[in-house]
């Protein structure tokens, strides 16, 4: 495993694509071929089950380390991580170990049904026998997230620089179904199991924002202007009675989707149409916070189906029965793509994305500020000539958002972040005026520099009320802007308010307590907005 | 009795009149090693070990007021014994002993338990009072052994050097960066920076011996450093110098190093969990080895090791000082 854990070391250590890329190509030049696959497997989520479960783990460690139960949880929340935690905490190796990574998968896999005494057996004889940096890794495919910062997208351009096979269909082949016992590397590689032909995706066209006065773009009458939708970019393929739905990051996320994949079924012809999956209740879109919900899940309840249905609006078409229709100006693939939509039975979950009518653009204007109401993050302006390029292209396409909502809050409390920010304090929880006390209104994760966020780590080290735990009170005196797209009432929080996308803005550091909104001021934005 | 007490301006040593390692300007004081958080400027006269004075002059300036004494020799003032013992921590670093009228008092300033090779190592000293750092006083921080450390080092340099890459480690350049020079010595040609080559020339007038190193000049020919080791202040990480060395790949040593999320927080190629301070266990061992009755902790860790060590029995209070007060700056530890 050694190899192994040499790799996930490199990756971790770089933020540099490259060096990540690198990096596998060297793994994937010297592994062995179940290493290989089993590579693959982990970091596209095709896991085994976890057999042991971590409040397990945890205890034979503490029994272990034999030091109190509060002492572990101040180096958890000092680590950010259980697996990695354990690793530093437990004794040096009296033995060791050393078996290829496919070897441990497979004993892993064993382990499920055994008895909780076999499995602790188990995982002492392994602690014992690695060392801190493999123990870390041993710990991690037991169990819980691996997270090491390689993407899919990054771990498909490895495979494609060392095999020459373009991106996308690797895409394809290694999330399509295979089986790690039958498949070989090369056979994975070459799609020997999948039919690329069908799924082949175009790359997207791209906006830049808008960064001029409208006037210097022209005539409204030469664009077409739709609402730009904070859903999932992406590209619904129906080739040969297969349907594929490709995101923007370029993966395939047909399976999370199956509502999507149904609503075309019935047509008759083949096509490739770009769009937007939203989660959509009632005839209007919801937030990107209820989207989420739906993300990243191995099973979708039937629950979650029907509190939070997700229907596709489509923007453009690129492919119809075959021929690529992407040169073809905008307005030309208009026509098409509404033909195609009139064929559709589902009217409420497929849409066309409406054409904003408009005569000025202070016309305009007026309008993208009301957008926040549809929740929709503002207009998309686009050439009536346009062809739908790679990538971004100046003055074709333009982004042009909804200006966010800001008021002024002080921080209360923080807590420390998880993997590359495990470190420092990084998660703010803010808070308004309401009479003499203060109520929160938001938490924030972004918007503030590394450089700043060791400013604000040291002010929370030398201020904090607690001295353990993972959260920390401190003295209301950090004062932020935090910019946030939309506002509704809530009687979840205790504001009684709830912001949507609260991000930090700036650090105010020219203001004091004295000067942060009241929770008067921010439910009046509720009537502004 | 009182030996010491903590105020706002430093440990007081009541008895004595002069303070340890005060951070505000005063008329005595007497400090535990030369880095820039425990020996401030400002002091009307300082008292410190015979290795540290000419750190300490070329840091503050020549013409301060400053005595200093060899390990384990005495100095009365006012009454109170004072003398040094070795700490382990960076060349000159010292516990500072205080006896009067049969008390002991011992502030460790900060200290390392293992040998690095180059310091006098860590001698412990029993006393009735201990005040010891503690600045990573977590069960997660224990350290390599220095051969494994080095090895890791070594490879990673010639890994470099076979990758047409020049190896660039950041540390400060009091303590960190004569570690690193030693760790690394015989692997390759070592150019340091101005800042580390003056603090080399101050150690080496009072006769320590430090591995061979090159001036990095400032309009260096990228050449003669390509695929070399270069250290240099950790506060160039970032800078246009850094920028002009061919193909850098950069480390930084620190004990904070340890923590995957401490490693990928700085934007380097590398990190090497080197540290100067006591691991956990070092610290433990340092205040059973003390004997104390009670223990005082300053700067780190000071509340949960304070916690843990009356759980186990040994009677402690944690202190709040201005020491290493950027627990989050991976410079000097």
């Amino acid at each position: 495993m050694k190899d192994f854990v040499n790799l996930i070391n490199a990756i971790e250590i770089t933020n540099k694509t490259n060096a990540k890329i690198n990096a596998l190509v060297n793994y994937f030049t010297h592994a062995q071929e179940k290493d290989k696959l089993w590579l693959i497997a982990i970091f596209t989520g095709k896991r085994p089950p976890r057999p042991v479960k971590s409040t397990l783990m945890r205890l034979w460690c503490t029994e272990i380390i034999k030091l109190p139960e509060w002492l572990f949880l101040e180096s958890y929340s000092a680590v950010g991580d259980l697996g990695e935690t354990m690793a530093l905490l437990l004794p040096d190796p009296t033995h060791e170990i050393n078996k290829p990574l496919h070897e441990w998968m497979a004993e892993i896999i064993k382990l499920k049904p055994k008895s909780e005494a076999d499995k602790k057996d188990y995982v002492l004889n392994a602690w014992s026998g690695l060392h801190m940096q493999e123990r870390l890794i041993f710990n991690k495919l037991i169990g819980g997230s691996f997270r090491i910062g390689v993407s899919k997208k990054t771990l498909v351009n490895a495979l494609s620089k060392l095999s020459g096979i373009d991106a996308n269909q690797l895409m394809h082949s290694i999330i399509g179904n295979w089986d790690i016992n039958t498949i070989s590397f090369n056979d994975l590689l070459d799609g020997k199991h999948i039919n690329y032909d069908n799924s082949k995706p175009y790359p997207f066209c791209l906006a830049y924002a808008l960064d001029k006065d409208l006037n210097a773009i022209g005539d409204p009458e030469n664009w077409q202007v739709e609402y730009k939708w904070d859903g999932i970019r992406g590209q619904v393929i129906k080739r040969n009675n297969e349907i594929y739905i490709w995101s923007r990051g370029e993966e395939l996320v047909t399976s999370q989707f199956p509502e999507i994949k149904a609503l075309f079924k019935n047509f008759k012809d083949d096509f490739v149409i770009d769009g937007e999956i939203l989660a959509l209740k009632n005839n209007s879109v919801l937030i990107f916070n209820d989207l989420q919900k739906r993300l990243n899940r191995k099973n979708i309840s039937k629950k979650l189906l029907e509190d939070i249905p997700v229907g596709f609006y489509t923007y453009d078409i690129l492919e119809w029965n075959g021929d690529d229709v992407r040169e073809k100006p905008l307005s030309e693939r208009r026509l098409l793509l509404e033909n195609l939509v009139n064929l559709s039975k589902d009217n409420d979950l497929f849409k066309i994305s409406e054409i904003i009518k408009f005569k000025t653009w202070d016309e305009l204007d007026t309008i993208r500020n009301a957008a926040r109401k549809l929740n929709s993050e503002g207009l998309m302006l686009k050439k009536k000539t346009s062809t739908f390029h790679v990538g971004r292209k100046k003055g074709e396409w333009w982004k042009w958002k909804v200006d966010p909502l800001t008021i002024d809050v002080v921080m209360i409390y923080a807590q420390k972040g998880s993997g590359r920010r495990s470190s420092k304090y990084t998660d703010y929880t803010f808070a308004v005026k309401s009479d003499d006390t203060l109520v929160t209104v938001a938490k924030a994760y972004s918007g503030l520099t590394d450089k700043e966020i060791t400013e604000v780590s040291k002010f929370v080290n030398q201020n904090a009320i607690e001295k353990f735990g993972p959260v920390r009170t401190v003295k209301p005196e950090l004062i932020f802007e935090i910019a946030f797209e939309g506002i509704a009432l809530s009687k979840r929080h205790k504001s009684g308010v709830a912001l949507r996308f609260p991000r930090i803005k700036r650090w105010r550091r020219d203001k004091t307590i004295a000067d942060i909104d009241t929770i008067a001021t921010v439910k009046a934005l509720i009537e502004v907005q | 009795m009182k030996l010491v007490k903590f105020t706002k301006k430093g440990i007081y040593c009541i008895p004595g009149k002069f303070y340890l390692d005060p951070w505000f300007p005063v008329d005595y004081a007497v400090i535990s090693h030369a880095h820039a958080d425990h020996s401030r400027s400002g002091m009307s006269h300082y008292l410190c070990h015979n290795h540290s004075k000419p750190i300490i002059q070329h840091r503050i300036g020549q013409d301060i007021n400053i005595q200093s004494l060899a390990y384990n020799e005495t100095l009365t003032v006012n009454g109170v014994k004072v003398s040094f013992h070795p700490a382990g921590h960076i060349i000159g670093s010292s516990q500072i002993r205080l006896e009067h009228k049969g008390f002991v008092v011992v502030f460790t300033g900060d200290y390392k338990t293992s040998s690095d090779f180059l310091t006098i190592p860590f001698e412990s000293v029993k006393c009735h009072e201990f005040i010891t750092e503690s600045t990573f006083g977590l069960p997660i921080y224990n350290w390599l052994p220095e051969a494994v450390l080095q090895k890791q080092m070594v490879d990673w340099v010639i890994d470099n050097k076979a990758n047409n890459r020049t190896s660039v480690f950041l540390g400060y350049s009091l303590g960190k960066a004569q570690r690193i020079m030693k760790l690394l010595d015989n692997t390759d040609q070592m150019f340091v920076h101005k800042a580390i080559h003056n603090t080399n020339n101050a150690i080496k007038s009072v006769d320590i011996e430090l591995p061979e190193t090159t001036l990095l000049e400032p309009d260096f020919n990228k050449n003669e450093v390509q695929n070399k080791i270069i250290i240099l202040p950790p506060g160039l990480l970032g800078s246009r110098l850094l920028k002009r060395i061919p193909n850098a790949a950069t480390a930084i040593c620190s004990g904070w190093m340890q923590i995957r999320g401490n490693r990928r927080w700085k934007n380097v190629d590398a990190g090497f969990p080197v540290s100067d301070h006591a691991d956990w266990n070092g610290l433990l061992s340092a205040v059973r080895a003390s004997e104390a009755e009670k223990v005082y902790v300053t700067h780190g860790s000071q509340a949960t090791f304070s916690k843990y060590l009356n759980e186990i029995g040994i009677a402690s209070a944690e202190v709040k000082t201005e020491y290493g007060d950027d627990e989050l700056n991976t410079s000097e530890t």
